[in-house]
């Protein structure tokens, strides 16, 4: 039946891809299925920088905002935890931090904030065509929910942490759920990989 | 907020663009050429088609596409039209009969029919087109879509997410226009009988699905939660709408449909076998 063969090939295909969960990782396996790290942002330092500049080591990236009451620092406290098990072969390592909400998120905001966790965290923030952009190559959402009385409000995104290789691409994401403990482990073998 | 913004595609595919506006143009045409012949209107024919490939286009470049990327209820909406609705209008109105009319009699002989009849071509279209193969493919390609790691896999790369909207698309397209061909048995149509079997046939493993997903109590698509959702629903509230809308408005269509083939099957023994051999068409 021509129908089942064709089905069990495209089959076939994706499984080679890599959608299906490869021995040795712990984190979800993404390889092949998005592009490579690219953007234009401008980092708390104030200056403009592209995804190529991040080139030569794993990169982690992850959205959120500084006014985020939970999500964001307990992940941003995850991966740092992970960075510090792996001790010094990690100081290459980049933490991408991109803001969802840069009508607050200023540049010194950012700057004060990614500080507070260490010196591989790096802020970005970007005009709204900017973040469409990158939110748009890396399927994310975000949501800016509707102002409280106060004039506060919160803005719903994605939680998980995109992995790249030194190469820029994309290999694994951590999903909420998954503790320090596994993104040490693959980080370590990403950085093994050279 | 502009009305234009609800008007532009999240990610636009010039293929699809192209596909649409060429296909508008043809039956357009067509329209004309009929009227100008003094033939009678057809009126629902044609606001069948134009809605189906409205509806089509629309579920595909529009912002509706932003949402059927983050939410899966409105993926499973999306793929009731890619797979159900649009195909069904479209193939009601018979479009190819139109369109051809809208093309430049030249090349619609020197290079179309023959092209239709190339063994190439015509070959793998008459395998698709087998009533079994049809109904395992057409109930297929939604299981295939709907594995986890081949949904994941489509919900993360722009690759694999164009190859499922457009294989469901035209698989729709194939199986509805198996179903709904006007043409009578003796004309080269498919018996009605085996048209009714085949409705009944692909309606148990819509309903199996539908049902496996919208009352599971685990989440079996995860990779909504790792993009986020646009509207703040629970994730197993958003799986049980999604497995609803596989289950029961799919499996409707088979019902609706029948009702079709069922009236055709009616008006074809009410003029008789013998005249159904020269009828030219529905």
């Amino acid at each position: 039946m021509s129908g089942a063969r064709l089905g069990l090939a495209l089959l076939l295909a994706m499984l080679t891809a890599g959608c299906a969960p490869q021995e040795g990782w712990r984190l979800t396996n993404i390889t092949g299925l998005m592009p490579r790290l690219a953007f234009t942002l401008t980092d708390d330092g104030g200056d403009s920088v592209h995804g190529r500049d991040f080139r030569g080591a794993p990169v982690l990236l992850y959205f959120g905002y500084t006014h985020c009451p939970d999500v964001c620092p307990t992940t941003l406290a995850k991966l740092r935890r992970a960075l510090g098990r792996l001790g010094p072969e990690a100081r290459q390592v980049r933490v991408l931090f991109v803001t969802v909400d840069p009508a607050r998120d200023t540049t010194g905001v950012m700057h004060r904030y990614v500080n507070a966790f260490g010196p591989q965290f790096v802020g970005l923030r970007g005009t709204p065509d900017q973040l469409h952009d990158i939110t748009r190559r890396y399927r994310v959402v975000y949501n800016r929910d509707k102002p409280a009385d106060s004039g506060g409000y919160q803005v719903a995104h994605s939680a998980a942490v995109f992995v790249f290789d030194a190469r820029g691409r994309p290999r694994l994401v951590a999903k909420p759920g998954s503790d320090a403990g596994a993104v040490a482990h693959d980080l370590r073998r990403l950085l093994a990989e050279g | 907020m502009d009305a234009i913004h609800y008007l532009l595609p999240y990610q636009a595919s010039p293929t699809l663009i192209a596909l649409t506006a060429v296909a508008a143009v043809l039956f357009g045409r067509g329209q004309l050429a009929a009227r100008r012949a003094g033939e009678p209107a057809g009126l629902w024919r044609g606001l069948s088609f134009w809605l189906g490939l409205a509806v089509t286009y629309a579920v595909l470049q529009t912002p509706i596409d932003y949402l059927a990327q983050h939410m899966f209820w409105v993926h499973r909406a999306q793929h009731l039209v890619l797979h159900h609705i649009g195909p069904i209008l479209m193939v009601l109105a018979v479009p190819h009969e139109v369109m051809a009319r809208g093309l430049p009699a030249g090349p619609r002989e020197r290079w179309l029919r023959p092209l239709w009849h190339h063994p190439l071509v015509h070959g793998p279209y008459r395998v698709l087109q087998n009533p079994l193969v049809a109904s395992v493919l057409f109930a297929g390609i939604i299981y295939l879509w709907l594995y986890p790691p081949i949904h994941f896999a489509a919900m993360l790369s722009v690759t694999y997410y164009n190859a499922m909207n457009w294989s469901v698309l035209f698989e729709g397209l194939l199986f509805w226009w198996l179903i709904l061909d006007p043409r009578s048995p003796a004309n080269g149509g498919l018996s009605y009988g085996v048209r009714m079997l085949m409705l009944w046939g692909v309606m148990p493993p819509q309903i199996l699905i539908g049902a496996y997903i919208g009352l599971n109590g685990d989440i079996l698509f995860d990779v909504y939660n790792i993009c986020g959702r646009v509207w703040d629903v629970s994730p197993l509230v958003d799986q049980q709408i999604g497995g609803l809308l596989t289950w029961i408005p799919a499996s409707m269509m088979s019902a609706l449909t029948a009702l079709i083939v069922l009236r055709m099957w009616l008006r074809e023994s009410e003029r008789g076998p013998a005249a159904a051999g020269t009828e030219a068409r529905a």
